[in-house]
């Protein structure tokens, strides 16, 4: 966060409110979208919030690198009574990444959307979009465990509506997202009774407030089953497996920008509830460990290598990539299950990451889309003679995921093997070098038909995306290519955010 | 048998939510599965309204101490048990839980609408709303991928 210090990119009454500008700007936003007379001005709404956001993102922060620590109470009303957006390094390396990828996802929108989605909906579709972000913004910057429960909700009702949008180009996006709907709100269920176990035991929604009461405390087990639902529940938004039924479906059949913005931050905002509650609110101890090393790890470890398999043998590319993001929070989630300092800066910075470079593929994927209609690997056979430009940004995409040198997939993978060799968990090793190889054979199955095939059917009538297409899909592949060789500004924010949390650098 | 008596709403809770994740899981009908999370989720209503009950305790709608309605709600309790957790001569319950609640309800209408319209929209693009049909067309759909559309 060290960069961020001498940065004062807004006026200094503007920088005080910021921390709520960030989510009110897009509900506003959401709003405006809505009224709007037709699809370009909802464009345009989409940008100038999304643009917004991010720069009250980086005010805050800008904030947060000088103070550690932002309060803010809403209305005045004082915490632990009133509710109280918190932000510390982990929230606000969060926010940026969300708002980056926000304003590229916006940015896309402007000709991806008219080959997914139905000219009438577009007001809609960026309403609901808007609404998404406003969401998570929120969900990474509250204090209050409640208030969590409402951002989760706001940003997943949007994603149910966003996910069905999809049916104008494959009717199963109707069923994915009905779906998704049915295990996300009994996620959202879980988590509320979770805090009502947790409310019952110490009086307090305010976070840092229930950690203090939890701390003199103890365990006892109304704080055990608070912590268990918490996390089932949060389990279900973050894809945590095997609560990632939902996943593939969704992504699969949603349009490519929702597809996009789901993957970079729908499950990365759980998985940042879950490392907060786990690491932050709950007392340190014996449960706590155990429930690490004996739930999360495994189950992290059954994700890497089940649905890298899975991957494998999956026809789709949009599906190939899906299974491949589950076992992608697998091995995110592996690096937070060694709770040691390395392990979680090696997740959260995989997490950042992975957030990148699946943006980037699934842009790729859309950006192809928009002149054929293709599906399956088959379908994508010598598309990179027709669409060098895309093709080149899948394959930076991709390299990053298999994990090739000089991108930040192979640094991610790196730090997290280098931090369970420091833990001495040999198994934790042997898992992610599993994963790693499943990992490169998907991704050259993919590259193969890509660049080394002569043009398929459908391939042949591929042309090149617009700049307005091009140009994010560029930023995200580019970044994944710059955090590559020089990591600098990912691993102050990885590692400012592991000492919020606990309280030691790595 | 004493723990079932005084908890008996927590048991409630427990019955009401394990009838609603059956129904979800139980019925391929697309509405029914709506009815069932409707009623998962508003077992958590009572689970949080069960939290905030004080036992004597009244609506936490301002009353003034001394006042006969005051008197009349403190009359069959424990004067010292008043004094304790009483707010004026009265006692309330937790208003918290009520108000949290109040937002989940609104949350979970707001799901379910969106749930039904998908419910709808399904029913137009595959002219059913049975779980089992739709996946039979969609396993045709998925055999189809890669076909020239």
């Amino acid at each position: 966060m060290i960069l961020f210090e001498a940065l004062y990119v807004a006026p200094p009454a503007l920088t005080a409110q910021a921390p709520i500008l960030v989510i009110a700007g897009p509900l506003i936003g959401a709003c405006a979208a809505a009224l709007s007379p037709g699809g370009r001005t909802a464009w345009m709404v989409s940008m100038l919030t999304a643009a917004f956001a991010l720069w009250m993102a980086v005010a805050v922060a800008g904030e947060v690198a000088r103070e550690d620590v932002i309060d803010y109470a809403l209305g005045g009303f004082a915490p632990p009574m009133g509710i109280a957006l918190r932000i510390d390094a982990l929230g606000a390396t969060m926010a940026l990444l969300v708002a980056s990828i926000g304003v590229m996802g916006a940015l896309y929108s402007g000709h991806a959307l008219e080959s997914e989605v139905k000219a009438e909906k577009h007001t809609l579709f960026q309403s609901g979009y808007l609404l998404c972000l406003a969401g998570f913004l929120g969900l990474v910057f509250t204090g209050d465990a409640f208030n969590a429960f409402v951002f989760l909700e706001v940003s997943s009702i949007g994603t149910y509506a966003l996910v069905a949008v999809g049916e104008a180009r494959d009717r199963r996006a109707l069923p994915a997202a009905f779906n998704y709907l049915i295990f996300g709100t009994v996620g959202a269920t879980l988590y509320v009774l979770g805090v009502g176990f947790l409310y019952a035991a110490t009086g307090t929604l305010n976070m840092v407030d229930m950690a203090m009461r939890l701390a003199t405390l103890g365990d006892n087990s109304a704080v055990q089953a608070g912590l268990a639902f918490v996390v089932a529940g949060l389990g279900v938004k973050a894809a945590m497996f095997p609560l990632h039924g939902w996943l593939p479906g969704a992504y699969a059949g949603a349009p490519s920008l929702v597809s996009v913005f789901l993957a970079a931050t729908a499950t990365k905002a759980a998985i940042y509830l879950i490392i907060r509650f786990v690491f932050d609110v709950f007392p340190e101890g014996e449960f706590g460990e155990i429930f690490l090393s004996w739930i999360l790890a495994p189950l992290a470890a059954a994700a890497v290598i089940i649905c890298s398999v899975q991957a494998v043998f999956e026809k789709e590319v949009r599906r190939i990539l899906a299974f491949s993001s589950v076992a992608q929070v697998g091995f995110i989630l592996l690096g937070v299950s060694l709770a040691t300092p390395a392990g979680l800066s090696a997740g959260v910075f995989y997490l950042v990451a992975h957030a990148l470079m699946k943006g980037a593929l699934f842009m790729a994927v859309g950006a192809f889309a928009i002149s054929v209609r293709a599906r399956t690997v088959e379908d994508f056979s010598g598309i990179a003679r027709e669409a060098p430009w895309s093709a080149a940004a899948f394959g930076v995409g991709a390299a990053s995921l298999g994990g090739v040198p000089l991108t930040m997939g192979f640094l991610a993978k790196w730090s997290l093997v280098s931090a369970a060799l420091e833990t001495g968990e040999i198994w934790i090793v042997a898992v992610l070098a599993i994963g790693s190889l499943l990992t490169l054979i998907y991704v050259g199955r993919m590259l193969e038909a890509m660049f080394f095939r002569a043009p398929g059917r459908g391939a042949e009538r591929a042309r090149e995306a617009p700049v307005g297409v091009l140009a994010p899909l560029f930023v995200l592949a580019g970044l994944s290519l710059w955090f590559g060789v020089d990591a600098t500004l990912p691993v102050s924010m990885v590692n400012a955010s592991v000492s919020a949390l606990v309280g030691a650098a790595p | 048998m004493n723990v079932a008596v005084t908890h008996f709403n927590y048991l409630a809770v427990v019955v009401l939510m394990m009838i609603g994740l059956y129904v979800l899981f139980s019925t391929g009908n697309l509405i029914k599965r709506m009815i069932g999370l409707a009623l998962f989720q508003t077992s958590t209503a009572l689970f949080y309204i069960s939290l905030g009950k004080v036992s004597g305790g009244t609506a936490a709608i301002k009353i003034y101490p001394d006042s006969p309605e005051a008197r009349a709600l403190a009359a069959p309790l424990d004067p010292t048990y008043v004094q304790q957790f009483g707010v004026g001569g009265v006692v309330y319950s937790n208003p918290l839980p009520h108000v949290l609640i109040l937002t989940a309800i609104v949350v979970g209408v707001a799901t379910l609408s969106v749930g039904l319209s998908i419910a709808v929209r399904i029913r137009e693009a595959y002219g059913t709303v049975e779980a089992g049909e739709i996946e039979a067309v969609a396993r045709l759909d998925t055999a189809d991928a890669g076909r020239d559309p």
